[in-house]
């Protein structure tokens, strides 16, 4: 063995090694590594334009303005006179130490806030002794401007990008707006449009020496898109009016094509506050949750409650499709419907017609409730075991969209609940019959929806079979949209025939039932009046029972019905009292553009009509005490 | 018995010259992209860091001249005065060299900084030749081992006073040519156990180290009791006594070199290397651009003059100890591996000539050349590459500085003038 054998070997040795090293750092991590995202190039962003947002008639309801915000990039700061410059910013000196210390905590390597939306006089005379300040800059932003103070809660707002999205995502800088709610969230990719990029070449100094490779990897913005909403802004202001001093929700569709044309839900709040210096400071007041008007909660959307009698429309449809009734079946009625032996299983009715035959058209006119609990009972006991036959109920009503998402295109949602035989088998261990749960017979019960899936069911009813996923946004960049979501009709399990006794019953409330009162000469409207039990809250310790929600829906006209709408007005008490007069204003401005002269007393005396006094009495603890079941 | 030729170039290894001609070539094409501004290329210019490189390479042509005109008898003669006046040029720095980063490294002639460490290398291995290659020297006498480690200890204590520890630890690649010349391996191996299980030890702790190192002996020593029976325990349990008692010794020790003797700075090249701190601002700046300026060049590099971290001064240091990064970034994977390949042609050369050297003192001066390159190849690359703490020695040929360059050229010529005479009688 020579002894040169040693050095051979160990050169031989180091240089696999050297070299093995090398194909790891330059070939295999070459593979992932970003010429862009290195600290020899300097990314320049140019900010696209939000898309604007214009109702279904062309009104302008989100348009933009400029704001400047002062950015800090914390590793990149010299020495500076604090003093200056806090008093340029309009700032003391702890209010600079805090930010700056927030700033740097985020990431010294990466721009974030330093002040936010300066005053425009402010920016004029910061720009030019800006230079003075190295790593502090102004970066200007784009932010909203709500020409119409109305429907915040389906535009909703943007607001900054949060700072963990802001260090993943590629499309987001820290301080850089995003949509959070509404419109704005749901359609950001849209809107938003694409960041132009500037790529430049710097030295070690930060010192920019040119563009990065003469600009060809370069990408130049692209503005965001405008949406055109299915909203028609004038009945929602309106809408909205109405709602004055009442909470609740309004949600009105176009029966023809799931076009949402109002989202109301009361109380709300002007756009705008959410906009701006004053922003922070208004979002704690808007967002904080010990506020009972919650005014962030979009009720139109979020609100699951019992349905109440306008479900009685639903049992019925149910009723005739299974043929366990027909046009011409008739109960009778003895002040209410017993459901047992003992003394308190009895279901009261307020029909008022005592042991005479009652017909489908009367009972839904007259709002019947043995009528319905005997259809409901047939319902459930036509199948072998109460289980099959609620499992039948249930895929009916499904078929309407009740009892689950709708798939609309907004961020906000709940799924309400429709029972089916095995939430009663879990619940009641197999022991169960259609007397356990008949108050879902008129709609109270374990039944839950929200207002925008009761006014997509009277779409259905008004369609007699069908409907259209309801949607917000009616065109992209003029562009019809072509989501085969919201552009194929969904059939119901009810066949159209069946339809019509509803619908005429549900035109004789609006002519000689509950809905009378709120006539409008020449427009046929069909509807139902309901009343959601309120739940039983616990107040201060003490259990009570509120008011309870009012509720209706209703279309017209008849036929070919142009609209359809729920109107859901909490602690409103009876439908006929609240909801009906604002639904017939509401349908009268919009099919005839305008309020009659003989109905103006109803609009005012809706637009004065308050009900702070009964929700002011919610708050401190109430006297009443519950009143057990009704 | 022919006559030595009156042609300087004759017997020339021409291999190597051309290795030597390519390396210098290609550094100063990375030096220039490291250290080109916008402005106008003014080449052949003192304001310049290529263009004074340029000068410096110039330079080397009547230096090597010079270098193939003496008789390669010469420097087997006067290696031990070289030697000597190598090391007065470093006692010097004390009492008129200049101090840059720190370190008093540096004879100033106005524009022009010499460096005498990287002179001394040349001439130790001149000195260790000459030792060496006396007929009456046997490295196996403990003395003769002791005046070898002298003659090494001296340059290098000297250079570690300035204090440049990174030049210093490079006259540890005279190990290797002792090696060559009968020095048990021995010591290169207790060398690398102690250096190793200090880092083991940084790495994991020394409880833990201890522990394990406890347990593993103690499996080893079982499994050769459960061999050798008895028999084998009576003989060598003293020596399993010791390795106990080394091992301990060296853990122990470890806690207290590193946290006493060793400086902050250098705890904290240490801890970044071995990922025990993750710091790419302060400490680790250098090596983690280097790395990733590295990795950006990909297979085959973004091109001379291309690179945009190079362009944008992001490695510190980049024409000098860094320059390698340059090469990583503009020439790829294939450039920089090229380099290395080069590297070890060079020295693989040197070594195989050596071997052909008739006369020992020719060998040795071989063998040190190729050491000397092998250290700075490693240490230097290593560092680059994110192998090695940070170690400021520059890669011979490549990095920016005049006396560098020169200081490898004179031990690369001296070793081709001697190899050039290999065939003639002396």
């Amino acid at each position: 063995m020579k002894r040169s054998f040693l050095l051979y070997f160990l050169i031989t040795l180091i240089g696999f090694i050297f070299i093995g090293r090398l194909f790891q750092l330059q070939i295999i991590k070459g593979e992932t590594y970003d010429p862009m995202h290195n600290a020899a190039v300097k990314t320049e962003y140019d900010y696209p334009e939000r898309g604007y947002v214009y109702d279904r008639n062309g009104k302008l309801l989100v348009a933009n303005q400029l704001s400047y915000d002062v950015m800090v990039q914390p590793n990149q700061v010299k020495p500076l006179d604090t003093l200056e410059f806090c008093n340029l910013l309009k700032i003391d000196r702890e209010q600079f130490l805090i930010r700056f210390k927030r700033a740097e905590k985020f990431a010294s390597y990466l721009p974030s806030v330093f002040l936010k939306q300066l005053a425009k006089e402010d920016f004029a005379f910061l720009q030019e002794k800006m230079h003075k300040y190295t790593g502090f800059y102004i970066q200007k932003r784009i932010i909203r401007d709500y020409p119409i103070k109305a429907a915040a809660n389906v535009l909703g707002y943007i607001g900054e990008v949060n700072e963990e999205k802001a260090k993943e995502n590629d499309d987001y800088q820290s301080g850089e707006l995003e949509g959070k709610e509404g419109v704005e969230r749901q359609y950001e990719d849209l809107l938003r449009g694409r960041k132009g990029k500037k790529y430049l070449q710097r030295n070690r100094f930060n010192k920019v020496t040119g563009s990065y490779k003469d600009g060809v990897s370069d990408i130049p913005p692209e503005n965001g898109k405008d949406l055109i909403l299915t909203l028609d802004i004038d009945l929602q202001v309106y809408a909205q009016q109405l709602m004055k001093g009442k909470r609740g929700g309004i949600v009105a569709i176009e029966p023809s094509t799931g076009e949402i044309l109002v989202l109301v839900t009361a109380p709300s709040y002007d756009p705008n506050m959410l906009v701006g210096r004053k922003r922070s400071k208004n979002s704690i007041i808007l967002m904080d949750p010990k506020n009972p008007e919650k005014p962030t909660y979009d009720r139109s959307l979020l609100a699951a409650y019992p349905p109440g009698s306008p479900f009685k429309m639903m049992n019925a449809l149910i009723g005739l499709q299974e043929n366990v009734i027909s046009e011409q079946t008739s109960f009778r009625c003895y002040g209410g419907y017993r459901y047992g032996s003992r003394a308190h299983e009895f279901m009261k009715c307020h029909c008022d017609i005592y042991d005479k035959p009652i017909k489908l058209k009367t009972a839904i006119a007259r709002s019947c409730n043995s009528y319905f609990s005997n259809t409901y009972k047939r319902i459930v006991e036509k199948k072998n075991n109460p289980s099959e036959g609620l499992d039948s109920w249930n895929k009916h009503i499904t078929s309407f969209g009740l009892g689950n998402y709708l798939g609309y295109d907004l961020p906000a949602g709940q799924k309400g609940l429709i029972p089916n035989g095995k939430y009663y088998d879990d619940r009641y261990r197999y022991t169960w019959n259609a007397s356990t749960n008949i108050s879902n017979a008129i709609g109270q019960g374990e039944v839950l929806t929200t207002p925008i899936q009761l006014a997509n069911f009277t779409a259905a009813i008004a369609n007699r079979g069908y409907f259209y996923t309801p949607h917000i946004v009616k065109k992209i960049d003029k562009q019809i949209i072509d989501n085969p979501n919201y552009t194929i009709r969904k059939q119901t399990t009810i066949s159209k025939e069946h339809f019509a006794p509803v619908i005429e019953a549900m035109h004789e409330v609006f002519k000689t039932g509950t809905g009378r009162w709120s006539q409008v000469k020449g427009i046929e409207i069909c509807g139902k009046t309901g009343t959601a039990e309120n739940s039983i809250k616990i107040v201060d310790g003490i259990k009570i029972q509120a008011e309870d929600h009012s509720i209706l829906v209703a279309f017209a006209p008849k036929d070919n019905p142009k609209i359809a709408l729920a109107v859901f007005v909490e602690n409103g008490g009876y439908g006929s009292t609240i909801a009906a007069p604002i639904t017939s204003l509401l349908l009268e401005k919009y099919i005839n553009g305008s309020i009659s002269k003989a109905n103006k007393y109803r609009e005012l005396n809706m637009l004065n009509m308050s009900l702070q006094e009964i929700y002011n009495k919610q708050i401190p603890k109430s006297k009443e005490i519950a009143s057990g079941t009704k | 018995m022919r006559q030595e030729q009156n042609n300087i170039f004759a017997g020339i290894d021409w291999i190597l010259v051309f290795i030597y001609i390519i390396l210098v070539g290609f550094g100063w094409l990375n030096i220039f992209a490291a250290s080109k501004t916008d402005g106008d290329i003014d080449l052949l210019s003192f304001s310049t860091k290529y263009g004074k490189q340029l000068i410096f390479i110039s330079l080397t042509i009547p230096l090597i001249i010079i270098i193939l005109f003496f008789n390669s008898k010469f420097y087997e003669k006067f290696a031990s005065i070289l030697y000597i006046i190598s090391l007065l040029s470093l006692v010097g720095l004390f009492l008129f060299g200049k101090t840059i980063n720190g370190a008093t490294s540096w004879y100033n002639f106005g524009v022009l900084g010499l460096q005498p460490s990287e002179f001394a290398k040349a001439f130790t291995a001149l000195a260790v030749a000459k030792l060496l290659s006396d007929r009456q020297y046997n490295l196996k006498l403990v003395k003769n081992q002791i005046k070898a480690f002298i003659i090494v200890f001296f340059p290098a204590f000297l250079i570690t006073l300035q204090p440049d520890a990174g030049s210093a630890l490079i006259y540890l690649s005279f190990f290797f040519v002792l090696n060559r010349e009968g020095l048990t391996l021995n010591y290169i191996l207790l060398g690398i156990t102690i250096i190793s299980l200090f880092i083991l030890t940084i790495f994991f702790g020394a409880s833990k180290m201890f522990i394990s190192l406890l347990i593993l002996i103690s499996l080893i020593v079982a499994y050769l009791i459960y061999k050798g029976g008895k028999r084998f325990f009576r003989f060598n349990w003293y020596k399993i006594l010791a390795l106990y008692f080394v091992v301990a010794f060296v853990i122990l020790g470890t806690g207290y070199t590193y946290n006493n003797i060793f400086k902050q700075h250098h705890r904290d090249r240490f801890e970044v290397l071995l990922g025990l701190k993750v710091d790419n601002k302060n400490i680790g700046y250098n090596s983690y651009q280097s790395e990733l300026t590295i990795s950006s060049g990909g297979l085959s590099g973004k091109g001379f003059l291309k690179g945009d971290i190079t362009k944008g001064n992001f490695v510190p240091e980049q024409h000098t100890d860094y320059i390698f990064s340059t090469v990583g970034e503009e020439w790829g994977f294939i450039g920089s591996s090229s380099v290395i390949i080069l590297f070890m042609l060079m020295m693989f050369r040197v070594i195989y000539l050596s071997e052909t050297h008739s006369n020992k003192f020719g060998r040795i001066y071989g063998y040190g050349l190729a050491s000397i390159l092998f250290f700075h190849v490693i240490v230097n690359i290593g560092m680059v590459i994110g192998l090695l703490p940070t170690v400021g020695v520059p890669l011979p040929f490549f990095s920016y500085g005049g006396s560098s360059l020169w200081g490898f050229t004179i031990l690369l010529f001296i070793f081709i003038r001697l190899d050039a005479h290999k065939n003639y009688d002396w």
